[in-house]
């Protein structure tokens, strides 16, 4: 298929996930600035969801304070942030626009859609009152966006470019989340069963839909290792980087055909390290190194797909 | 409006009340119908084409809106006698214009011979650049869409040659796909010739005029983008066609080839249906800002390293000033009678024939020799004193750029609007596709000036669609219905 047609639809679905993401870092941010705190300072949080999903520098020359305030229209509605939920859509619907006669017309009238209804939160300022009705909008057109694609569309190239737009973006929002709620919770007097420790680490576990896995895997007190393990090793926690990269590797494989590369180099040894991976082993050599390093991995992916297939520089 | 009615060829009904024998099952039929049901099926057809996106951009309306081409649900019939002689008129004249074309960018035999005038080759379209080039088949026009207009029962007129990027083919497609939709009972009725195989006929011949010895040639279509406001189409044969819709970026020159980009790598291109103007097609050659174009094709199109269609230079052959030439050329590549007339024409760089159409303005029909799509054109009987006075002054200033007809008294056809069933001027763009040969596909593009009195038939303009039956058999005997004439529930004909 053309270089540019694959570029659109994987783009569309990057920001799709990108926007889902979004929502669910504000969402848990929210709930956990309700749980009292030692020093009675939520700005710490309010940092972090910044952190996560965008750029501080970037923040800090528009706004003064990171709050509940601030940091809600941030990564909700403001348009000069790249990655706020607004950014994302907008660029989401731009991708779809783009390449409509490509898509099924269900998937294009899904993300029309999905814009319309935007807009009427668009129009009316968003309180923090409305914020989890709004970050719950977000997240079910988001899976409503995955189940018109997997429903309607013929599995070719453009299916799998689509699929691999949403997990190279998951896995990268998952590593990042992890990677900087584990400085924030993990303090140096690190005490661990503390009640405050419960919520912030179910907090992280829920953003990621798997606080319920977590009781069932493991029926036992939230604990940070286990946590992590949940999130970086488990293939079957749908949002664990392993589980994206056992849906990124063989998509690589398939779009590459024959062609020895390094996107296919790449994408296997990140695979193998998630695959064959100990958590015991990641702890020892510092799970924020392990992290640091994948976020840089799986950008580097991101750019090798970029320039082997969806801009075909020659 | 009766008065009027006298004056116009009405396709349904020559005379009042003597309704034309193609006509006489549909108007037995139309007569049994409410015409809210007829506007009910009209509501459907919208909300489909609205759902498929067919549609169209306006250019200078606000955020470049999205309008739907207003559809009618009532389609012209033309006999299969009428279609004989159209046809063969149609493809006729299309063989005589890439001669035409061949020639003047070869030996220009038919200036030497004194019938068309060497200014033809300083008419901005013709392109010095196509000089000497060999196109294969000796194609230029592949896709022509040829503007035909009625005056009365025998008389037909070519408007005008669409030679370029000629568009409203998928209108003649959809408007087809939603009438059998809508009135699956008429076309029992009827033996309506089939007009869905044009996209691979169109196919066939595009692969045809590939360079020779190419086995598999890979054929795109070029498109501006999704901004054009024909994008609608663009997408819609491309996928009809199973072809790559491309945009400039998405092609590259190499070694004297065209290359697409692809998630496998670089693809090599045969042919390009491009739907981009000649202006925009190369900045290295033409307009040197087009984001549109692919720099260096132009190249490789002259070295026979890919083949366009329609051609470059093709503009040279329908402009309004060579339009008066076509008879002519007729007579002299092929040695044939011309099948179809032109509209009688004065050339306002003619001394003659500018006092004339000064003094006459109010009667004429006034259009700019580059203009397309209607706009800078005025009709003299529908035109104010002050818009006369305005256009005598833009004659003026450049009246070598205008040519004036006669108002024609286009044919109307019944179409259903506001106040019920009323006649509705019209037009027919067949397209008339060239490769190993020259064919017509039965029916196309037809055209409806909605507003009443109105002669300007173009979507730009406020005009609408309306399917084409071209009939494979004239003796259509009206059938017998049992169901009862509902009283007042239908409206009077309105002529």
């Amino acid at each position: 298929m053309l270089s540019r047609t694959a570029d659109h639809l994987y783009w569309m679905a990057r920001y799709i996930e990108r926007a889902e993401n979004a929502a669910r870092v504000l969402d848990v941010t929210y709930n956990m600035s309700l749980v009292p705190t030692a020093t009675g300072s939520d700005t710490d949080l309010w940092e972090a969801a910044v952190e996560i999903t965008g750029n501080k520098e970037a923040f800090a020359r528009d706004y003064d304070t990171a709050n509940a305030k601030s940091v809600i229209q941030y990564l909700t509605m403001d348009s000069n942030n790249p990655s706020s939920i607004y950014s994302a859509l907008r660029s989401a619907r731009e991708n779809a626009r783009a390449v409509r006669v490509t898509m099924t017309t269900e998937t294009w009238e899904n993300i029309n859609a999905l814009w319309l209804e935007f807009d009427q939160f668009l129009r009316k300022d968003l309180t923090v009152e409305g914020l989890g009705e709004f970050c719950d909008w977000v997240k079910s057109r988001s899976h409503l966006f995955r189940g018109v694609c997997f429903g309607t569309m013929l599995r070719d190239e453009a299916f799998s470019f689509v699929r691999l737009g949403t997990f190279i973006e998951r896995a990268d929002n998952t590593a990042r989340l992890l990677n900087i709620k584990y400085d924030f919770l993990m303090p140096a007097q690190y005490e661990a069963g503390g009640a405050v420790d419960y919520y912030e680490w179910s907090a992280v576990l829920r953003s990621v839909s798997a606080f319920q896995a977590y009781q069932k895997i493991y029926s036992d007190a939230i604990d940070p290792i286990r946590v992590s393990e949940l999130l970086v090793l488990r293939h079957d926690m749908p949002r664990s980087l392993h589980a994206c990269y056992d849906e990124i590797l063989p998509i690589i494989e398939q779009v590459s055909a024959n062609r020895q590369s390094e996107t296919k180099r790449l994408a296997g040894e990140l695979h193998a390290k998630l695959h064959y991976g100990k958590m015991q082993d990641i702890f020892q050599h510092g799970l924020h190194d392990f992290l640091e390093s994948f976020i840089h991995s799986n950008h580097v992916l991101g750019q090798e797909i970029q320039r082997s297939f969806l801009s075909a520089t020659v | 409006m009766s008065h009027t009615v006298e004056k116009f060829f009405d396709e349904m009904q020559a005379n009042v009340g003597d309704v034309r024998s193609i006509y006489k099952a549909y108007q037995h039929w139309l007569k049994n119908v409410p015409t809210q049901q007829l506007a009910a099926k009209r509501a459907e057809a919208e909300l489909l084409f609205r759902r498929v996106g067919i549609t169209f951009n306006v250019y200078g309306e606000a955020d470049g809106a999205e309008r739907l081409i207003p559809f009618d649900v009532i389609p012209r019939l033309i006999s299969s006698q009428e279609w004989a002689h159209l046809s063969a008129g149609v493809v006729q004249r299309v063989r005589a214009l890439n001669m035409f074309l061949h020639d003047i960018y070869h030996k220009q035999d038919i200036i030497q011979a004194g019938i068309v005038p060497y200014t033809i080759l300083s008419n901005p379209q013709y392109r010095p650049e196509m000089f000497g080039v060999d196109v294969p088949n000796q194609i230029y026009a592949h896709i022509a869409g040829v503007d035909l207009v009625r005056t009365s029962e025998s008389q037909f007129y070519v408007l005008e040659d669409n030679l370029r990027t000629p568009s409203g083919v998928s209108y003649m497609l959809e408007n087809r796909k939603m009438m059998m939709r809508l009135f699956p009972d008429l076309f029992r009725q009827y033996a309506v010739a089939p007009v869905e195989h044009y996209p691979q006929v169109l196919l066939n011949n595009l692969r045809s005029v590939a360079q020779s010895g190419v086995q598999d040639p890979t054929v795109v279509l070029l498109s501006p983008g999704a901004y054009n406001s024909a994008y609608f189409e663009h997408a819609f044969l491309a996928q009809q066609m199973g072809i790559e819709l491309v945009e400039g970026q998405d092609l590259f020159v190499r070694n004297n080839a065209v290359f697409m980009r692809t998630t496998q790598g670089p693809r090599r291109v045969d042919v390009i249906y491009r739907r981009i103007d000649d202006d925009f097609i190369d900045p290295l050659v033409f307009k040197p800002d087009s984001m549109l174009g692919v720099p260096g094709l132009l190249s490789v199109y002259r070295n026979g390293g890919v083949t366009l269609a329609n051609a470059v230079g093709t503009g040279a052959a329908d402009d309004k000033a060579t339009y008066i030439y076509v008879p002519e050329m007729i007579k002299f590549y092929l040695g044939e009678e011309p099948i179809l007339q032109n509209v009688p024409t004065y050339e306002l760089s003619k001394e003659d024939d500018l006092a004339y159409v000064l003094d006459h303005l109010d009667e004429l029909v006034v259009k700019e020799v580059q203009g397309s799509g209607g706009y800078g054109m005025l009709v003299g009987p529908a035109a104010t004193k002050q818009e006369l006075a305005e256009f005598k002054l833009r004659i003026l200033s450049r009246p070598s750029s205008y040519i004036a007809q006669p108002t024609l008294a286009l044919s109307t056809c019944p179409t259903l609007v506001e106040q019920g069933i009323a006649p509705r001027h019209v037009d027919l763009r067949p397209f008339v596709l060239s490769g190993k040969s020259v064919s017509v596909v039965p029916g196309g593009l037809c055209r409806v000036a909605l507003k009443e009195g109105s002669l300007v038939v173009n979507s730009s303009q406020g005009g609408g669609t309306k399917d084409t039956w071209v009939l494979e058999r004239d003796d259509i005997q009206p059938q017998k219905t049992s169901q009862t004439n509902k009283q007042g529930k239908k409206e009077e004909v309105a002529c």
